[in-house]
């Protein structure tokens, strides 16, 4: 029994179909434990105020959003090396996800930024990179839209995925060089010296696994979605031919 | 290899269509800018680097779609990529031709227009270097766009969304480099980061471009 | 209800709008579920109804 059996659609059909409900359950109540736990149970920071349970939002929407650009980059490659169709539709599925994780956190570090720093946007290396990350979703979902062959379309988006990964690392640094920041470093580093507070940490790491699961449902019920409407595909077009 | 590069750039000549419209294009954009922010010199003198690099960038854009689109329409993309010669160093070859057409007018001309525009007289070199230097990037990384999106009907459009967000290190190192040119300070890291960029994407891009013609072909 | 200070309205915007959007993702992603689960039964069911 090996990982790859779930590259079989009906196995992956299968098995989603019992695991769904609980991880939908998980994630539900996860992210509602560390939401209300960082809203109504923390302290007010003694600089920020009120503003820190932000945090709660912010970081893991930010780090889903790169987690979710990674993960679509690992199903690209493996549809490339060894076409398995699940892989590539599991890809689609995650960029929808993605895109809105991306716009929930520039949404909340804009919101964040106008009483910190006065402004609701900076042009911020972190920042910009985010926004460009959002123009490479949008991209690859235009593109994914814009091709009628779902292989050609599967081909197509992962070689973008790929090339877009290079560039997006080369812009993230590039951004660095091109613009001093605003933004802190990062508050959830392994150097716990560098980290947020104990009261903080606890609840973030907690929404954080919440985020976590309300992808991995979300990409389960989209990767669920995008097997039966390419079986629909197939079904329309064999009526077609008949 | 040769005869493919001097195919392409005699279809450009002929039509005139591309080589001339991003010319042109240029030149209204540099004119457009001061009726936008005003005719402050000062002002100018602080964008114009920028705002050149911008220009040539969308200029570059405009005669993308057609990179492929023609070739494909009436066929000989199919023997191009049945050719002897490898279908990488055919792409290659057309970014030179686009680049050639499009990149390196559109670098002689940027200092006349960086003139209207009231650029530093210290920047006038690193501006035709910067570009000099960047320019092929832009061509080899739309030729991987146009690659991505030589069948689709309304791929123009889709080209820009893919290609614009890749050409932000170019632009980041390249604009860097003229103002620090026009400030006098020393332009050498971003100038070779752009080198760099300009190099990295001539030699890997190609494979990407060819891979993505190939699946366009099946 | 903790008291959110002179910020209220940030901290109260910042979640409501991320739930906001994160209620659209589910509401689309389970409405599109049904609605193509719906047309691939109706079409197994047609290719069903011709034979095979």
């Amino acid at each position: 029994m090996s990982l790859w059996e779930y590259a079989n659609p009906k196995r992956f059909m299968e098995t989603s179909a019992r695991i769904l409900p609980w991880v939908a359950g998980l994630a539900v109540l996860t992210t509602a434990t560390g939401l209300v736990w960082g809203f109504f149970f923390t302290p007010d920071d003694f600089r920020m105020g009120a503003t820190v349970k932000i945090i709660f939002l912010h970081v893991p929407s930010a780090t889903m959003a790169t987690g979710i650009w990674f993960m679509m980059l690992i199903a690209s490659l493996i549809w490339l090396i060894r076409r398995h169709h699940v892989s590539a539709l599991a890809a689609k599925a995650a960029a929808p996800i993605g895109v809105t994780m991306t716009l929930i956190a520039l949404v909340t570090g804009a919101i964040w930024g106008q009483p910190m720093w006065g402004t609701w946007w900076a042009w911020d290396p972190r920042l910009t990179a985010f926004l460009i990350l959002f123009l490479f979703y949008l991209g690859y979902i235009a593109l994914w839209a814009a091709v009628e062959n779902p292989d050609t379309a599967a081909d197509l988006t992962s070689v973008l995925c790929l090339v877009g990964s290079v560039f997006a690392v080369i812009s993230r640094y590039a951004a660095v060089f091109w613009n001093q920041g605003l933004h802190q470093g990062a508050s959830l580093s392994l150097d716990r010296k560098e980290n947020v507070a104990d009261v903080f940490w606890q609840p973030l790491v907690v929404s954080l696994v919440g985020f976590g699961l309300v992808f991995v449902a979300l990409l389960l019920l989209g990767t669920r979605t995008e097997i039966r409407a390419r079986r629909l595909k197939a079904l329309i077009a064999r009526e077609r031919m008949a | 290899m040769s005869a493919l590069l001097l195919r392409d750039l005699r279809l450009a000549f002929r039509s005139g269509g591309g080589f001339g419209l991003a010319l042109a294009f240029f030149l209204i954009v540099a004119t457009l800018v001061p009726f936008g922010v005003g005719a402050d010199p000062a002002t100018l003198a602080r964008i114009a680097g920028g705002i050149l690099w911008v220009g040539a960038l969308l200029a570059c854009l405009l005669s993308l779609d057609r990179l492929f689109q023609t070739d494909w329409e009436d066929g000989s993309l199919d023997l191009i990529a049945t050719a002897p010669v490898p279908l990488e160093g055919a792409v290659a070859v057309k970014a030179l031709a686009h680049w050639l057409t499009t990149g390196l007018p559109l670098t002689l001309v940027a200092p006349v227009l960086g003139v209207l525009l009231n650029l530093a007289p210290a920047a006038y070199g690193w501006l035709v270097l910067s570009l000099a230097l960047g320019t092929p990037a832009l061509s080899v990384i739309g030729a991987f766009g146009a690659a991505l999106t030589v069948g689709l009907r309304r791929g123009g459009l889709l080209l820009s969304l893919l290609v614009l967000p890749l050409y932000v290190p170019t632009l980041i190192f390249g604009a860097e480099a003229v103002r620090r040119g026009a400030e006098g300070l020393d332009p050498a890291t971003p100038m070779l980061l752009l080198a760099g960029i300009t190099l990295g994407a001539a030699a890997l891009l190609p494979f990407a471009a060819a891979a993505a013609l190939r699946v366009n072909l099946r | 209800m903790p008291d959110l200070g002179k910020y209220a309205l940030e901290v109260l915007s910042a979640y409501g709008i991320s739930l906001l959007l994160i209620a659209g993702l589910v509401v689309l992603s389970l409405a599109r579920a049904a609605r193509v689960r719906r047309a691939l039964d109706e079409a197994e069911a047609r290719s069903r109804a011709h034979g095979r």
